[in-house]
């Protein structure tokens, strides 16, 4: 609503040129060279002990200090991009599937599978979305894979129940009426007629959903649900040094900045992409 | 009469989502592999104990029964016993609510104070400076994890300068203020986030509203369009936004109990998790979606009370 007011009328794209934007486009290129070519950017291996250098403060040598096996925090911040940047995407995409196949099916159809699917959104947003995300993988046991199938056991009831309400308003449309009129299939309409026009805001969504999966996905690992450690992986890194909290505070601080940079991008490009493509009256 | 019929279909509305609710939860455990009353059961239990729990649950009989026995149980308070704690589940999470409860109050009170305030500075600086810094801290706000804000928190004013304790409760109405400060505050920088982003945009809109325009044509001085018009107006938007946040609210106590020791049931949910004791979880489980529908139900009836329109429809 209000971004309608604050945007200039002239030109769509202008928004791409904003330095939030800007910014926010930065820290992900960036963020996606680190997760790729790890070898390249980190001066030392992630899990090799160096009894020589035990709880080292952060100097020019190890820039995020070293931790109680002497193994260096900076390196291992860098390879844990690989798998902090691999939650935004693969704790999403399967939500993102299964929720726009489910939602835009219910909504075509309506009727009882309708009424259903609306009681059972109801109950499962009744629980706080980490507390059924944690219970399932309570059942499943720790670990990434499991953390997986439970964010998007959880969170594809999120894009049906918009994907549903997107296709709904679209139906009223008259070219849904025309290609009933045609007699073309259900199956034609829906996903080659209806879904086009309806995803937009889905894909909005899941530039916001992007960056909660990488906050998500490091509260689990620190909390010891989500990836093990030796792995390096932020929220794993900051468990670990929170037992030096005292003694060697880098341990626990230094991974944070990782996380805090990538949520931001992942906003900031979320916003832009929001502001884009919302259609302007 | 027409809000006392209101009341009532709101309250009717609760019990097929919750049956919903109840299904949820009663296959979580059942989708374990294996014999649920070995789940169900401490690691060293008899088999005249895991028959005994067999009888409870009704395992010999089929689904449907089963799910009948669960909501009999649930509906009477028997949730079975913790293996973790050995006492009754209803009797462990009553204990530990009030800590959770305190902390998620004092949370809610820190994040109004910073968000209002903060929202309205916003809002009447459209796009400024101001406003845009503003923004700015909170969009990294939004970007930092709870346990993370907790632990800088931790690290600098209570382990490094000893101004707060680094965890516990405390005893006394004061210990527990004192002791639960910096747990609440992280919490409530991360709900104030999300509440001011909200509640700035909404209170831009009841700027831009015709009544508003209409009292300032009038001639009406600022100070009593902000504080009859404008105010009043935000008001049910942050009564919704607290009530729709709920859930993060206790996704973040849940949180920030882990860092700080905090003797609540989002520290026993992950112990429950850790020792795999499936009728503390399964209780848990319950416990939280009860306190969410229960505040959501509250959301609207206040809601209601403020915005007489929401009545009629």
């Amino acid at each position: 609503m209000m971004f309608k007011k604050l945007m200039p009328h002239s030109s769509q794209l202008f928004v791409l040129l904003r330095p939030g934007f800007l910014v926010g486009l930065a820290i992900l290129v960036g963020s996606l060279a680190l997760a790729l070519f790890p070898t390249i950017f980190a001066p030392f291996e992630p899990n090799v002990f160096n009894y020589s250098a035990l709880k080292q403060p952060p100097s020019m040598e190890h820039w995020f200090g070293t931790d109680n096996l002497g193994r260096d925090t900076f390196s291992r911040v860098i390879w844990a991009y690989s798998v902090n940047m691999q939650m935004a995407f693969v704790a999403t995409i399967f939500a993102l599937v299964i929720g726009v196949t489910v939602g835009a099916l219910v909504g075509y159809y309506g009727g009882i599978a309708d009424a259903i699917f609306g009681r059972c959104v109801d109950a499962i947003i009744t629980f706080p979305f980490l507390v059924l995300v944690i219970a399932v993988v309570s059942v499943l046991g720790p670990g990434l894979t499991n953390m997986y199938i439970a964010i998007t056991l959880v969170g594809w009831v999120y894009y049906a129940r918009l994907m549903r309400a997107e296709i709904m308003g679209q139906m009223a449309n008259d070219y849904a009426a025309a290609g009933k009129v045609m007699g073309y299939s259900d199956r034609r309409i829906i996903f080659r007629h209806l879904l086009p026009n309806a995803i937009t805001p889905v894909i909005v969504y899941w530039m916001t959903d992007m960056a909660l999966a990488i906050l998500l996905g490091s509260s689990l690992g620190y909390l010891g649900l989500g990836a093990q450690p030796p792995q390096a992986e932020w929220g794993v890194l900051i468990a670990e040094g929170r037992n030096f909290i005292t003694t060697a505070w880098w341990l626990s601080l230094m991974p944070g900045i990782a996380i805090v940079l990538t949520g931001l991008g992942f906003s900031l490009v979320g916003d832009g992409i929001a502001d884009l493509m919302r259609p302007r009256g | 009469m027409s809000s006392i019929s209101y009341f009532i279909s709101r309250v009717l509305q609760i019990i097929p989502t919750f049956l919903i609710v109840m299904v949820i939860i009663f296959l979580l455990v059942r989708a374990l592999p294996g014999d649920p009353a070995i789940a169900m059961a401490d690691a060293k239990a008899t088999t005249e104990q895991l028959e005994q729990i067999r009888q409870r649950l009704g395992l010999n009989e089929p689904i449907w029964v089963q799910f009948g026995y669960f909501v009999k149980n649930t509906l009477t308070g028997n949730l079975g016993d913790s293996i973790l704690l050995k006492a009754p589940v209803t009797e462990v999470i009553f204990e530990r609510l009030p800590a959770s409860g305190f902390l998620a109050l004092y949370a809610v009170l820190f994040s109004l104070l910073i968000a209002g305030p903060l929202a309205f500075v916003a809002a009447l600086n459209r796009n400024k400076w101001l406003d845009v810094t503003i923004r700015s801290v909170f969009q990294i706000g939004l970007s930092t994890p709870v346990f993370y804000i907790g632990l800088l928190l931790l690290t600098f004013l209570a382990a490094k300068m000893r101004w707060f304790p680094v965890g516990g409760y405390g005893v006394t109405f004061w210990e527990h203020m004192y002791h639960l400060l910096l747990p609440a505050l992280t919490v409530a920088l991360y709900t104030s986030a999300i509440i001011m982003r909200n509640l700035r945009s909404s209170v831009i809109e009841v700027m831009d509203a015709e009544y508003v325009q209409f009292a300032r044509a009038k001639g009406l001085p600022e100070h009593v369009i902000l504080g009859r018009h404008i105010l009043r107006n935000a008001l049910i938007s942050t009564v919704t936004l607290l009530g729709l946040s709920i859930g993060n609210l206790m996704s973040g106590t849940l949180v920030t109990e882990t860092v700080f020791a905090v003797p609540g049931v989002g520290r026993l949910m992950l112990d429950a998790i850790f020792a795999r004791d499936y009728p503390l979880i399964q209780g848990l489980t319950l416990t939280f979606a009860v306190l969410v529908s229960i505040i959501f139900l509250l959301t609207d009836m206040v809601q209601a009370m403020l915005d007489p329109r929401l009545r009629v429809s």
